[in-house]
């Protein structure tokens, strides 16, 4: 019975990628940012700690410092991609309707980018002063 | 049979199912992993929140409209809620790491992990809205 395999040309292994065409470059992508999630998390909270009570000319300075903008950065790219992954597996888990799930595939993307360059933009500009 | 297919139409065929999630008791190592789930689609929807935060920060006015919504009991409610899906999300997410490298699996470990899951997240979220709201003065 070892004829398929021998049928099967190196092609295949050489391209890497099964029917699904992309490997496990989410898996890896979930794992990455999940690491990256931790500290930032950590790092995040804190900030927002720090802000509590504070007036709107110190928080807006606090939050565009060179330093905490960038920590906001980060956090907000590692989770913006980090949730975009999570909700995909959880559309993929659940609908199964070709349409429906087409349609909320592509408006979780949307959903991650509006809310994710809308909070990127918002740290730009208190840090650059716009 | 592709063929035939097209003829007679998609035809769903009866076949046995494995038992799902109503036929087994629940076990706390399934409610975490469902509460994982749950707490992600929470944070992923509270993204709007930290949007609508950091842009506020832009002028009083639009502060003092965060402020007043931060300090009203839904709005902490809602951050209450908020911080406890932030920990538990992120401790969850530190067991499954462990469980990616192999370790943790076994009838004591899986369990304790789980404990160690809600309480922690109850407690670290306790503790941060009580250096909150006493040491820093909470939001006004």
């Amino acid at each position: 019975m070892n004829a398929p395999r021998h049928i099967r040309t190196p092609l295949a292994r050489v391209r890497g990628f099964g029917a699904a065409k992309s490997g496990t470059g989410h898996f890896w992508l979930q794992r990455v940012t999940a690491i990256a999630n931790i500290p930032l998390t950590i790092a995040a909270v804190t900030i927002m700690i720090m802000l509590l009570g504070r007036n709107q000319p110190a928080a807006a300075q606090i939050l565009g410092s060179p330093a905490v903008a960038i920590i906001m950065l980060l956090f907000i790219t590692s989770t913006m991609t980090h949730m975009r992954i999570g909700m995909q597996v959880i559309i993929e888990d659940y609908v199964h309707d070709d349409i429906a799930k087409l349609s909320l595939l592509i408006a979780n993307t949307f959903f991650v980018a509006i809310v994710g360059l809308t909070a990127v933009y918002g740290i730009l500009k208190l840090s650059f002063g716009l | 049979m592709a063929e035939a297919r097209s003829f007679e139409g998609p035809r769903r065929t009866e076949r046995p199912l494995s038992p799902h999630l109503q036929i087994y008791r629940p076990t706390l190592t399934m409610m975490m992993s469902i509460v994982h789930r749950i707490t992600g689609i929470g944070l992923y929807f509270g993204t709007l929140l930290l949007a609508w935060w950091i842009n506020s920060a832009q002028g009083p006015n639009g502060y003092g409209k965060f402020e007043a919504f931060a300090g009203s009991w839904i709005g902490r409610l809602i951050l209450f809620g908020y911080t406890w899906a932030v920990i538990h999300h992120m401790l969850g997410g530190i067991r499954h790491l462990i469980w990616d490298t192999g370790r943790g699996f076994g009838p004591n470990e899986r369990e304790w992990l789980a404990a160690a899951n809600l309480v922690g997240s109850i407690g670290i979220t306790i503790l941060l809205w009580i250096v909150g709201l006493l040491f820093v003065g909470g939001p006004q």
